[in-house]
């Protein structure tokens, strides 16, 4: 039984966090552009804004006016769809992050379950604009991306599930809650929990060292080879929104979340998740990318045995 | 490092294969094209190692075709060159590519180029210009509408 | 067709055309490969399409006006190129050069190698997926050495400054200043890339025991310069045959152990350290005097034809040069190093994964200018 207040309310809530989606999506393409510039000692986007910072609102105008091409032997349906599927998972994503004390859409109480959950739907639209677009190129790109992806879900889940263990609950603000005294990040357990978490996350939203499926000197551009306009600016906005959800997810679960002496929450909060974001990208631009072997084996033979250790030794260590 | 010099060298072929001959004034092995397989064999062992097939030219003297091979030995620092003298109307010779992978390759531009067929090659087709390509370009009588030559001084 | 497979599901290879335009091939390369999943099993090099008749025009230049053409045959490494020819027309004609000319011909044929190294490496390292940052990181050391050069002759690429005779213009005291700063400058630069790359450990993971040339193949194959050298084969045509000054100078010649990608791309890094020892070393020992020998602008040599190699940064670059009393050579031949090299392509990619062919590409260092002429 909703009443008009609360239709209203979502309402706003959902075009705040649409709002906050988009505007750092944007800010995060300009940052990278200016991070990797300066490692590669040049300057990045100067003319556009001081220092380049309209340069994101100029592409997006400019993919705007681009002409919608489908390629003719595509399975249209499967290829009109795809884009959207790998975009709204990272989006729902956000009912679930707590931004503050009390800035959470809404604080479900299996919302680590439920993030779990999402990670595992983006990759069927990786798949389905591999399959749609009749390209041999796309398809080797979206198979490896499938392959890729649900290796590393289990490193990944394993390592929330010990942060969720430790705190006793499932639900994001208890997490912070119980990190009052001391944030996850220095237990040692944990810390072991934070670099598998880092890598797999990393592996989940394809970025060097582990971008296979977009790997520009194999496959020209992998599963979006075929897209232009919009639809592309989707998928760069997907990956986007899904590197800032696990820098935030990463902040949340091992660094205390929004809490810190005299600023107000939300600003911490703000600083930890970009914080986390910049070493990504720092990663990206410093090392070169590994083989589709070499990575399968690295998640099954390295990743999951450490996980599988660590929980035992979180278990342990709980009801001693 | 022993280094035969190259009078040395032909003298060791020639004591080995009479019907071979040098060109006057060079140490050139002018190998006639039925031998071509056995010299190469030969000298591929020791001692005189010649393992490294360099370079296969092909020249057009008007009334004949020459094919010549640019050889070193990379143990023993000394080269030979040897070449194979083919009539207009009989471009064939046996192929070396099975004992110098090299002349896979080169033996294929010589055949884009100037038509010599080469008998016992694995892939005998053009290489540097199109497949469908008509005619022997490097030849001297080439002609082409697109090729217009310079003045000549 | 195995147990797994029926009549309606069974699995086939499939062919995938890798380029002639595609981020990693170097050039127009068309690499026709037959897949099993992600293994090759087969691949067929297409070449021909910068197929510039070279050879054909050379019979219509004379010897000078053919050197600007020998700048675009490795566009990279023009400075060798223009040396190689230069030093066989010479031979060709029986000319001596000054002492002064041949040992500025050292310090810029060094020069240049450091410039093509750089490239190698740059492109190496982004092929792999090391995206962009070693590869700007080499453009800015390429950089200086393509200003000096700029200087030195008025073009950054294709420099057309090796005369048949000497060279085309003198070192000034100032440009030698520049030089010995790059040096300088250079020097640590390379110890940077040893602890970016070389010695990173996805870079290793993705590069040692890939694409192994054994010793026997490659010499079989007449593959040179630092590939040949990654096998294990000392031979260096500086020391082993040696031109200009290159006796009087002292270097070393790496080498490699397994033959494999890493090992190639190794021999190129020691390579620039031992140019940069050579190149000082040249400056110290640069006599006075003329950098051209008083000889015309056209050359007519007797009948007689002669083959002559240098050591370009890809490998032996050898002229076959037949003249015929007249200025115009009769026949020019011009045997390049990446096409010997590009040919052994085939044999080392059986049986690996697409992503690995890239890098044994890489490693390799081919350029279609050279291979296509």
């Amino acid at each position: 039984m909703l009443s008009i207040l609360t239709i209203i309310w979502a309402l706003i809530v959902g075009i705040i966090v649409l709002g906050f989606i988009a505007a750092s999506a944007m800010f995060l393409i300009w940052w990278e552009r200016k991070v990797s510039a300066h490692i590669q000692s040049r300057y990045g986007p100067m003319r556009v804004g001081w220092h380049g910072v309209l340069q994101s609102v100029a592409d997006a105008v400019k993919l705007l006016l681009k002409e919608n091409i489908i390629p003719a032997e595509a399975d249209k349906l499967v290829w009109w769809l795809a884009p959207f599927i790998a975009v709204v998972p990272p989006v729902m994503a956000f009912v679930v992050l707590p931004f503050g004390k009390n800035l959470i859409v809404k604080d479900l109480n299996v919302g680590v379950l439920y993030l779990m959950a999402l990670s595992s739907v983006s990759v069927i639209g990786i798949f389905m604009a591999g399959w749609g677009s009749n390209n041999k190129y796309s398809l080797i790109g979206g198979m490896r991306s499938a392959a890729q992806i649900i290796s590393y879900e289990l490193p990944l889940i394993l390592s929330m599930i010990i942060v969720a263990m430790q705190a006793g609950s499932l639900s994001m603000q208890k997490i912070v809650l119980a990190q009052a005294g001391c944030w996850n990040i220095f237990h040692p357990n944990l810390a072991i929990a934070f670099f598998v978490y880092l890598t797999s996350a990393t592996a989940e939203i394809n970025r060097v060292p582990f971008d296979i499926p977009e790997a520009e000197s194999e496959l020209v551009a992998g599963f979006h080879t075929e897209y232009s306009g919009m639809k592309f600016a989707m998928f760069f906005i997907g990956e986007y929104t899904n590197l800032f959800i696990i820098s935030a997810i990463a902040a949340t679960l091992f660094f205390g979340g929004w809490q810190g002496p005299v600023l107000p929450g939300v600003v911490w909060f703000l600083i930890k998740s970009y914080g986390i974001v910049f070493v990504l990208m720092w990663v990206r631009w410093t090392f070169p990318r590994l083989r589709v072997d070499q990575l399968m084996g690295f998640a099954w033979k390295v990743l999951t045995p450490i996980s599988f250790f660590n929980l035992a030794l979180t278990g342990w260590l709980l009801i001693k | 490092m022993k280094k035969m010099r190259p009078d040395e060298i032909s003298a060791i072929i020639k004591s080995k294969f009479p019907q071979v001959t040098e060109e006057a004034g060079t140490n050139y092995i002018i190998v006639p094209k039925e031998s071509i397989l056995e010299v190469s064999q030969y000298i591929k062992n020791p001692p005189l190692a010649l393992d490294n097939l360099h370079c296969i030219t092909g020249i057009d003297r008007k009334e004949k075709i020459e094919v010549v091979y640019t050889l070193y030995s990379i143990g023993e620092h000394h080269g030979v060159t040897l070449k194979v003298n083919l009539t207009l109307e009989d471009l064939n010779v046996a192929s070396v590519s099975a004992i110098w992978k090299s002349a896979n390759w080169l033996e294929r531009e010589v055949y884009d180029l100037f038509g010599v067929i080469f008998s016992g090659h694995p892939d005998l087709r053009r290489i540097l210009n199109p497949y469908d390509w008509q005619g022997y370009p490097l030849r001297k009588n080439y002609s082409n509408p697109d090729f217009i030559a310079k003045p000549r001084m | 067709m195995d147990a797994t497979q029926t009549k309606d599901m069974y699995t086939e290879e499939f062919l995938i055309n890798m380029g002639p335009q595609h981020p990693s091939t170097h050039g127009v390369l068309s690499l026709e490969l037959k897949l099993d999943g992600e293994t090759i099993r087969g691949c067929t090099p297409h070449i021909g399409y910068l197929h510039r008749s070279m050879e054909k025009i050379a019979e219509n230049r004379t010897f000078t006006q053919f050197i600007p053409f020998t700048d675009r045959l490795d566009y990279v490494a023009s400075m060798n190129n223009n040396l190689g020819y230069v030093m066989a027309v010479e031979k060709l004609l029986n000319l001596e050069i000054s002492e002064r000319a041949k040992y500025i011909r050292v310090i810029i044929a060094e020069l240049n190698r450091i410039a093509s190294h750089l490239i190698a490496t740059g492109t190496f390292a982004q092929d792999l997926g090391a995206f962009a940052t070693p590869l700007f990181y080499c453009f800015r050391e390429r950089e200086k050495i393509v200003e000096i050069f700029d200087q030195i002759c008025g073009n950054r690429l294709t420099y057309n400054y090796m005369r048949i005779g000497g060279v085309m213009a003198d070192l000034s005291g100032e440009i030698i200043e520049k030089i010995k700063e790059f040096i300088e400058y250079m020097r640590p630069k390379i110890d940077d890339y040893d602890e970016l790359i070389t010695y990173n450990v996805i870079f290793l993971a993705r590069s040692k025991h890939i694409g192994v040339l054994s010793k026997e193949m490659a010499i079989n194959y007449s593959v040179t310069g630092p590939n040949l050298r990654g096998s294990g084969v000392k031979w260096d045509l500086r020391k082993d045959e040696p031109y200009l000054v290159y006796d009087k100078l002292e270097f070393d010649v790496p080498v490699g152990e397994n033959g494999d990608a890493w090992d190639r791309y190794k021999v190129r890094i020691e390579e620039m350290r031992q140019s940069l020892r050579i190149i000082e070393q040249a400056i110290e020992s640069l006599p006075q005097g003329d950098v051209t020998v008083k000889v015309g602008r056209v050359h007519k040599p007797s009948v007689s034809e002669t083959y002559f190699r240098t050591e370009n940064p890809r490998g032996e670059l050898g002229f076959y040069i037949v003249g015929d009393g007249s200025v115009y050579p009769y026949r020019l031949k011009i045997r390049s190093p990446s096409f010997s090299n590009l040919a052994v392509l085939p044999e080392l990619v059986k049986d690996i994964k697409v992503a690995d062919i890239v890098c044994v590409l890489g490693s390799f260092d081919v350029l279609m200018g050279e291979i296509d002429r």
